[in-house]
């Protein structure tokens, strides 16, 4: 791990917040409104990420994810299918012919507590299953305690284990608790080899925020400059409508821009989040505000 | 790289998002508001109030001469008998009652706000409005209380103050000033700048609605001349005056051999200081906030940016990115970020100091941003390779323009931040607790933002060292201006 | 043989030092039956000036004296003139007030500076402020030294109310050039000598003698100068003295008609004068 911790930069919680907050402030309208919605759309890891996931339900969050509502025309899919490694195989067949990714968590999720080698055996069994991008978590437990080498030997092993399959990094920020934290977390993850970084698991609260996504987006901004390498950005959990979304593409636009305006670097990892999308767009489309009850759940 | 120059250029453009500004009442002509009523001139003339974002003429406005200055200093002069007498918790309902005055027609005093003086709506909305309202609040609590601020001394009200006030915030200026005043048991002539009257005669309509005794607060309405007229007038016993330090020096030479106090709020050209160890990006935040918010017009706008050499180059790469994303037009767009130059004078002050930058070899960059053809506009713009005898490290400029220099040491900082006329405000942005406790002590301001910059609150006393004034708004140190002991 | 006196010779007193007027002229003092009593220095707008100097080269450094430390200066001070008391009697005598009078004036003058010792570690307490700000931010305000402060002394109680301004000035943490009283000066040179054994550090007091006349419209108009207090009520002198003031925003204070034996003349509100107020801000969140 070649980071000078000392060089890495801090950040005033305060200011942060103040930050983003005018990013809330930006009022999208009309046109804009709907190209913002349509982008957010085509940028969801659409999550189920339970216990009591089945075939059955992995099946129909599939289906959900190649029709999302078929009385709008000219709408995207959604970017990927996020699930366990058991479900991969499942999802991969139901996608068939899609261009839909499946994303699989891995690594002991949510909690990492287990040891490498079957952290390892968890995402060679996902990506052998035939995930595109493998979600892992970092070991929370490591990093607070200072072992930050070990954290980065872990990705770098896991980078390895992926093979084909993207790697994205959740650093689960509602554990890390500073933003200065986040910013260690974040360039521990670049540096030992994260195509994407990712807020949280969806386990522990609070998960994704603006502040947090904003500190891991500057990072992202700082190592591109320094390398011209591009790493993608993943806020997940707790991201449920459309006008929190539009703040987070706000976001992305003003501070890192164009390049990343697309689901290949940014990406909301939600579950109900594409609903509430197509209830906006729907509703930019006839003037009507709408009911649940005619969008299907899954 | 789509630019190799703008790598984090925004392609998302946002649809225009205009305020609605169908709610808004507002007459063809405004009268003067003397002794609880509205009357027109004795000269019969008026003046023309227009919006800078496009050169139209909103309403037009009576101009006080001699006799209307006299009648509103007479009326605020009998007012004061009763009105310094009457039990001091009655007078806090009335302030009270202002307050919420204000908050109630909050969205209408914002959309006024920033058609008469091109700010951006988010900022009147969202910053304007509410602080003065709170400045009602806050001094409404303060009537019945009195005793408490001063111990062991019987504070008494001076009598009639006249009070003048900028053009960059309005109807929050009218709010420092009369709030204070009021609550200490003084009466008020007050009049608004030439080119940003409309909320203050907006504030009249409120003051007359909230059943205020009449002839407490009188708002008159003029230029200079008009000021000068109150400055000068020999019934009014104290002058409260916020703009450039020039006038400010004529209003102590005026009143020298009178019994007039005097409470000065002038300019500045307030360092902000970055140094190495800075929260960078926050830093960079803070210089944007610093010179950028309200286009600059800010008496303790962050005008002469220090960076510490180390950094200075990531510092600006970043501030430059973050320039680029702000957005520069019409103030009523919920989206600007940068609205109108306030007239059309004071774009020709700002450009001609452009001028004069470039002429003495300073590095300019201005954004990209596409200007609209008709009003008052000015690029967010900031000059390079300066050094303290530049004039534009030297002088207010007032506007959306920053002077950078860089430093090496904490010394060399201090002494080139100290190295000024002015001493309104300051800004230091490091996360090292000892050092912002240094600077804080060692720079010579009156307001030290360490780690944020242009806040305030009525609770905050506001104002400067050596010639940016004297005297204090907001806060228990507010209230001191406005008494005198027996 | 009688032993022949050796008399005083009094100079001003700039930057710790007693040097004689630069410009070499001297007044008679005469007491009140036309007697010459001394000749003192005519200063002159080039003593004020250095003394503006040495006043700016050690303010800073004398603002940053610990408040413990400036209070046990003023109480040294008190000690000094408390030692010397016969002395100030004798010359407040000499310059025409009786006996009593005279040892009434002294031994308040000792009790205004134990009292001005006092407050040093005190006013910052009773003048600052902690402001509830409404945003996540820890806001306070505290009182700072002006910097350097032209002071007219009173023409009258010559002692009293030389000490009553310059104690209440130098302990918030300025450094002053005080103008003495043009007819009753003898006071002030000497207590330039008891300033100057005890300890403080020189240059924060600057005494000069000479005439108001000539040496006002400098106090006033001085660039250097960050405040100026005036304590008499010669109207054309105060009008003056603002209109130039009004060059460099100046603070003016005018002290009219105080009798400053009476104790309400002794207050915080009198360091507050040449106070300024700094409010800080910082945010507060993790």
């Amino acid at each position: 791990m070649n980071i000078d911790f000392s060089k890495i930069p801090t950040y005033d919680t305060l200011g942060v917040i103040e930050r983003v907050n005018r990013f809330g402030k930006r009022s999208i309208k009309n046109s804009s409104k709907v190209e913002g919605l349509k982008l957010a759309l085509s940028m969801i890891d659409l999550t189920t990420l339970e216990g009591k996931d089945t075939k059955g339900k992995v099946e129909q969050l599939c289906y959900k994810a190649m029709h999302p509502h078929d009385a709008l025309q000219n709408i995207p899919t959604v970017a990927a299918i996020c699930v366990y490694p058991s479900m991969v195989s499942i999802a991969k067949k139901a996608l068939q012919g899609s261009k839909i990714n499946v994303a699989s968590v891995a690594t002991a999720f949510p909690s990492g507590q287990s040891d490498l080698k079957i952290k390892l055996a968890d995402t060679k069994f996902a990506a052998d299953q035939g995930a595109d991008e493998i979600d892992m978590v970092i070991s929370r437990g490591k990093f607070l305690s200072g072992n930050y080498q070990y954290v980065f030997d872990e990705i770098a092993a896991v980078k390895e284990a992926c093979g084909k399959a993207h790697l994205k990094v959740i650093l689960e920020t509602g554990e890390l608790e500073t933003l200065d934290n986040v910013r260690r977390a974040s360039e521990i993850a670049i540096q030992a080899g994260a195509d994407f970084i990712k807020t949280s698991t969806g386990k522990i609260q609070p998960a994704a925020t603006l502040p947090v996504t904003y500190v891991m987006l500057d990072t992202i901004k700082d190592h591109y400059l320094k390398t011209g390498i591009m790493i993608g950005m993943k806020p997940a959990g707790g991201i449920s409508t459309s006008k929190i979304a539009l703040q987070y593409l706000v976001m992305l636009n003003e501070v890192l821009g164009e390049k990343w305006m697309n689901k290949e670097y940014f990406r909301f990892g939600a579950s109900s989040l594409a609903n509430d999308i197509l209830m906006q767009l729907v509703k930019s489309e006839t003037g009507f505000y709408q009911s649940a009850n005619y969008f299907s759940k899954d | 790289m789509a630019n190799k120059n703008k790598p984090f250029k925004a392609s998302w453009s946002y649809d225009p998002a205009p305020e609605s500004t169908d709610h808004i009442q507002l007459q063809k002509k405004y009268d003067l508001y003397i002794d609880g009523k509205f009357i027109k001139p004795e000269s019969g003339k008026y003046f023309d109030t227009i919006n800078p974002a496009n050169d139209e003429i909103i309403a037009e406005i009576a101009i006080a001469e001699k006799e209307d200055v006299d009648k509103a200093v007479k009326a605020a002069k009998s007012a004061f008998k009763n009105w310094s007498k009457i039990e001091p918790k009655e007078r806090g309902k009335y302030i009270y009652r202002i307050a919420r005055l204000i908050q109630e027609r909050a969205r209408e005093f914002a959309v006024i706000e920033s058609l008469d003086g091109g700010k951006p709506i988010r900022e009147s909305r969202d910053i304007d409005i509410p602080l003065a309202a709170n400045h009602f609040f806050y001094y409404a609590g303060w009537t019945d209380k009195l005793e408490f601020a001063f111990p062991n001394r019987k504070p008494k009200p001076l009598g009639v103050a006249g009070q003048i006030i900028p053009w960059n915030f309005p109807l929050l200026m009218a709010a420092w000033k009369l709030a204070p005043a009021l609550a200490t048991g003084n009466t008020v002539v007050l009049k608004p700048a030439e080119t940003t009257p409309l909320t203050a005669l907006k504030l009249a309509e409120i003051i007359r609605d909230s059943g205020l005794p009449k002839g407490v607060v009188n708002i008159i309405t003029g230029a200079g001349k008009t000021g000068a007229e109150i400055v000068n007038h020999p019934d009014i016993d104290k002058i409260s005056f916020t703009g450039s330090t020039a006038v400010g020096k004529y209003i102590q030479k005026a009143v020298a051999g009178t019994n007039k106090k005097i409470t000065l709020e002038l300019g500045g050209k307030s360092a902000n200081i970055i140094f190495e160890d800075a929260a960078i990006d926050q830093a960079v935040e803070g210089i944007i906030d610093a010179i950028f918010f309200n286009q600059g017009h800010v008496c303790c706008a962050g005008s002469r940016l220090f960076i510490q050499e180390s950094v200075a180059n990531t510092v600006i790469q970043k501030l430059k990115d973050r320039m680029e994303t702000l957005m520069v037009g019409d103030p009523m767009d919920k989206n600007t970020d940068i609205g109108a130059i306030n007239s059309k004078r004071q774009l020709k002050t700002i450009e001609n100091y452009i001028k004069i930058g470039l002429n003495e070899g300073g590095e300019i960059f201005q954004t990209d941003c596409i200007l609209p053809e008709k009003g008052n506009w000015c690029k967010p713009t900031l000059f390079l390779n300066l050094s303290q005898s530049h004039t534009i490290v030297q002088e207010e400029i007032f506007g959306p323009v920053l002077a950078i220099q860089t430093f090496r040491t904490i010394e060399e900082v201090i002494e080139k931040a100290n190295n000024t006329p002015y001493g309104l405000a300051a800004g230091v942005w490091t996360q090292n607790g000892s050092k912002i406790f240094h600077m804080t002590q060692k720079l010579k301001a009156g307001v030290i933002w360490a780690n944020t910059f242009n806040k305030f609150d009525a609770t905050s006393p506001f104002g400067g060292y050596k010639e940016s004034g004297f005297g204090r708004e907001g806060g228990l140190h507010g209230l001191k201006p406005y008494v005198k002991f027996e | 043989m009688n032993r022949l006196d050796i008399q005083k010779t009094y100079k001003l007193y700039i930057g710790g030092k007693f040097p004689r007027t630069e410009s070499g002229r001297y007044y008679a003092v005469n007491n009140s039956k036309g007697k010459l009593i001394a000749n003192m220095c005519l200063g002159s707008r080039k003593d004020f000036r250095n003394a503006v100097v040495v006043a700016r080269k050690v303010q800073e450094s004398w603002a940053d004296i610990s408040a413990l430390n400036k209070g046990q200066i003023l109480y040294r001070i008190a000690e000094m003139l408390e030692g010397r008391k016969e002395q100030f009697i004798e010359e407040l005598v000499l310059q025409g007030a009786t006996k009593k009078a005279a040892e009434n004036e002294v031994e308040v003058s000792i009790d205004r500076l134990v009292y001005y010792a006092g407050w040093s570690d005190k006013y910052q307490q009773f003048f600052s402020t902690v402001n509830p700000v409404s945003s996540s931010h820890f806001n306070f305000t505290n009182l700072e030294a002006t910097g350097i402060v032209s002071i007219i002394a009173p023409e009258n109680q010559s002692l009293i109310g030389l000490v009553s301004v310059i104690a209440s000035t130098i302990v918030g943490g300025n450094t002053v050039i005080v103008l003495a009283s043009e007819n009753l000066p003898l006071s002030a040179i000497s207590f330039a000598e008891v300033l100057n054994s005890s300890d403080v550090p020189g240059g924060v007091v600057n005494i000069l003698t000479g005439k108001r006349e000539e040496l006002i419209s400098h106090m006033a108009s001085h660039m250097d100068v960050n405040a100026i207090i005036y304590c008499g009520n010669d109207e054309n002198e105060m009008k003056s003295i603002n209109e130039l003031a009004s060059n460099n925003v100046k603070r003016t204070i005018f002290y009219k008609k105080n009798d400053w034996l009476n104790s309400s003349n002794e207050s915080p509100y009198f360091i507050e004068k040449t106070q300024e107020a700094k409010t800080t801000w910082h945010p507060v969140k993790v």
